[in-house]
């Protein structure tokens, strides 16, 4: 059992949860992922990790409730227990050598992102934040992106805080103005990471994309994380919770993953459905008793 | 001794009706009572020579253990079995016997070789339901062992090793223990109780067992030697699925056996009330012709596929499958599609609306009919296809299954361990890898191969472990 030492709602859908697991903590890197089940009869589902705290052995994960499975997470309060947590899995994200770099976050995908430029910024990278949210309520991690970028740019799709529009325009922006990078580093939606690809293609700036597919164990076992890459002529079949997460952007299959990120999609809503209506039953049980 | 049961023929197992349990998770074969074992075991002759305990893997006395049987001494005759095995329930049921102790047998000359399995499953279900005799833990001898991970070659290695006085430590990935047992092999053939009753009796003879430890990832094994472990066993398993290379492997509805069986294994999805989303119903196609394609086709029917067909491209000679498994699929109604190989997968593609929901999902499987051509290095004719002979299956779900390669990561974090080309870890006649101190055994040597064979496999690893650190002493 792994105990929830500190809880922090980020907006009404994002929650962030420090997760005592000290061997996990030890080891974990920016880009690592942990996989966690709720409770005995739950599903495996995995985060990446958001941060540590080497001192309190304590992990930080931040997730949006889009199913079930997070549905129940975002229920568990300080001092409660989750019954499984393992990591760190995937490789950790390539920094050595990075001078300047363009951090691109979307939506939920931010809180991957953050501690990426944290350790970018730690190791004196100039580091340019450009971050997405559909609109105010949902902005998330402002003041730590603040402290981490040399600069930020924070785009919401109605306009209703920072400037209005999408991220690919501030990007587009700067790379035509000549400015360069050693890295774009693209965490957030597929559709999102997709038009950050085609943005940065005709300069020729590298970009990495975090992949966060369907995966299971995590380990290497399963193979439901797998994705396609395109290597000249050749398609190549990659893993994501052993290759990746990480992938150099340009190889990426986005139309397959995303037509593949559907595959469970009804399946998820009926759950999340049944059990929002659990709840809401016992909640009503409750109030009568 | 009493005259023999010459009858040619086998008592029959009792097993469900096909009709009945093709629509439950619930175990095929019933197990045989008292007078059934009694019966089956005066079929043995006791021949001298035993030539069936050289085809045991883990040297089963068997002859010693059925005439126990035969004398209804049904716990001496699990005293013996457990002397050589550490997990007789589950061997008893997912060993293939015909090709190992049965193939051996004087009486398979003439008829039916004695059924050693269906006896071994009834003495070890028999001790654990009835028996009061609970394992203890034997004196420590102060040395302490690592195993990475939980499957048939750890649980092996460690119940080995914890019987001769080492403390020993298993640290498995999942949440779960037994490794391909609880997430590979479905409840119908090998109840999780049984592997949960033989993991407890591991536990009780003092085997610490550490879940939720990715060796490579949370620790490496060089970690576990600061920590003070002398030697470390790696049973890690099978590790990364194999696909075909064909056009439409990336579609949705496409799974690897590995995947679909831990969906509906491990995580439960075949519970109603489990989160664990997995397709089911509709029509579904196999790829392969292993056990774990027959797990894989027999899963499905009993998710509520209407229709299920196993393609494999060499012919029923040279499936691999347990016999027994193949004849239960068959009884169930799946249908075998043999000498046919899948050359395409095909998806609904809505040209005019790139937003219909069902753009992307599997179809149908285009598969080429195969005959078999010369022998290749292995002396197995290679299937070679047939110009022209392509036809399709309408499905709507693919599940490859033609195997795995040994798991990455700790060959990756462990420095000076080789590996060959395969990926498997190269070990020597003692189970002992490149370095020394860590051995290795199972599907993270071989490749994906049977339960028993990993089972032989930790308990060579456990023997070599137990004559270096006594030499330390």
């Amino acid at each position: 059992m792994y105990k929830v030492i500190k809880k922090r709602v980020l907006n009404p859908t994002v929650v962030e949860l420090h997760i005592e697991a000290p061997l996990v903590s030890a080891k974990a890197r920016p880009g690592q992922f942990i996989i966690l089940r709720v409770d005995e009869e739950g599903e495996r589902i995995p985060l990446t990790v958001a941060g540590v705290n080497r001192s309190e052995g304590t992990v930080k994960i931040i997730y949006q409730i889009v199913g079930s499975t997070t549905k129940k997470l975002s229920l568990k309060e300080e001092g409660d227990h989750i019954s499984d947590f393992v990591g760190p899995l995937g490789t950790a994200t390539h920094l050595e050598g990075l001078r300047r770099v363009c951090i691109v976050g979307g939506g939920v995908g931010c809180a991957i992102a953050m501690p990426i430029a944290e350790a970018l910024h730690e190791m004196g990278a100039e580091v340019t934040g450009i971050i997405g949210f559909r609109n105010r309520d949902l902005v998330i991690l402002e003041d730590e992106f603040r402290a981490a970028t040399d600069r930020l740019r924070i785009m919401t799709d109605d306009g209703s805080y920072g400037e209005h529009g999408n991220v690919t325009a501030p990007l587009a922006e700067m790379l035509s103005a000549g400015e360069s990078f050693d890295m774009i580093i693209t965490i957030g939606p597929l559709i999102m990471m997709k038009y950050v690809v085609a943005t940065a293609r005709p300069y020729g700036v590298p970009v990495t994309v975090s992949m966060n597919p369907i995966m299971i164990d995590g380990t290497g076992m399963c193979g439901g994380c797998r994705l396609t890459l395109n290597r000249g002529t050749e398609r190549v079949t990659a893993f994501a919770c052993v290759d990746g997460p990480d992938f150099n952007g340009y190889e990426v299959d986005f139309d397959e993953a995303m037509t593949r990120g559907r595959m469970y999609g009804s399946f998820e809503r009926h759950a999340y459905e049944a059990t929002c209506n659990l709840f809401s039953k016992e909640a009503s049980e409750n109030g009568k008793g | 001794m009493a005259k023999a049961n010459m009858d040619n023929n086998r008592c029959p197992m009792p097993t469900q009706e096909p009709s009945v349990r093709r629509n439950n998770f619930s175990e095929v074969a019933l197990g045989y009572t008292e007078d059934m074992a009694i019966k089956e075991a005066e079929r043995c002759l006791n021949c001298k020579n035993m030539p069936c305990v050289q085809g045991c893997p883990v040297n089963i006395r068997i002859p010693e253990f059925i005439a126990k049987v035969r004398e209804g001494d049904f716990e001496g005759a699990y005293r013996i079995i457990s002397e050589s095995s550490s997990l007789p329930a589950v061997c008893g049921r997912v060993c293939p016997q015909e090709v190992q102790c049965e193939s051996k047998c004087i009486r398979g000359i003439k008829g039916e070789s004695v059924g050693i399995g269906r006896l071994e499953r009834f003495v070890a279900d028999w001790h654990n339901t009835f028996s009061e005799e609970e394992p203890t833990p034997v004196v420590s001898n102060g040395h302490r062992v690592a195993v990475v991970g939980s499957g048939p070659s750890g649980l092996t290695c460690a119940g080995d090793l914890a019987k001769r006085g080492y403390s020993v430590t298993v640290f498995e990935a999942l949440h779960t223990a037994g490794g391909v047992l609880v997430y590979g092999i479905p409840e119908f053939r090998l109840p999780k109780s049984i592997v949960k009753k033989e993991v407890n009796t591991l536990k009780k003879l003092g085997v610490e067992i550490q879940t939720n430890v990715v060796i490579g990832k949370t620790l490496t094994i060089d970690e576990l030697f600061a920590a003070g472990y002398e030697a470390v066993f790696i049973g890690s398993g099978a590790g990364l699925p194999s696909f075909m290379g064909i056009p439409g492997e990336g579609l949705n509805g496409v799974y690897s056996a590995n995947e679909f069986l831990t969906r509906s294994n491990l995580m439960k999805a075949y519970l109603d009330d489990s989160d664990t989303p997995i397709m089911k119903g509709g029509r579904v196609a196999v790829v392969g012709g292993g056990n774990v394609a027959m797990d894989a086709a027999r899963t499905a029917l009993r998710l509520g596929a209407e229709k299920v067909y196993v393609v494999y491209r060499r012919s029923m000679d040279e499936l691999p499958a347990r016999r027994e498994e193949v004849l239960h699929a068959e009884e169930e109604g799946i249908e075998f599609h043999l000498l046919a190989n899948p050359v395409e997968i095909i998806g609904y593609r809505n040209e005019t609306d790139p937003r219909d929901p069902k753009n992307g999902f599997v179809t149908a499987i285009k598969c080429i009919k195969m005959e078999l051509g010369d022998p290749d290095e292995r002396g197995r004719r290679r299937p070679v296809s047939i110009p022209g002979s392509e036809f399709t299956l309408d499905v709507d779900a693919v599940i490859i299954s033609i195997g795995t390669t040994p798991n990455p990561l700790i060959k990756s974090t462990t420095e000076g361990l080789t590996v060959n080309s395969r990926g498997g870890i190269v070990i020597n006649e003692e189970g002992l890898t490149s370095r020394y101190g860590i051995y290795a055994g199972g599907d993270a040597v071989t490749g994906a191969a049977t339960v028993i064979s990993a089972m032989g496999a930790g308990k060579l690893a456990a023997g070599s472990i137990d004559a270096m650190l006594s030499e330390k002493r």
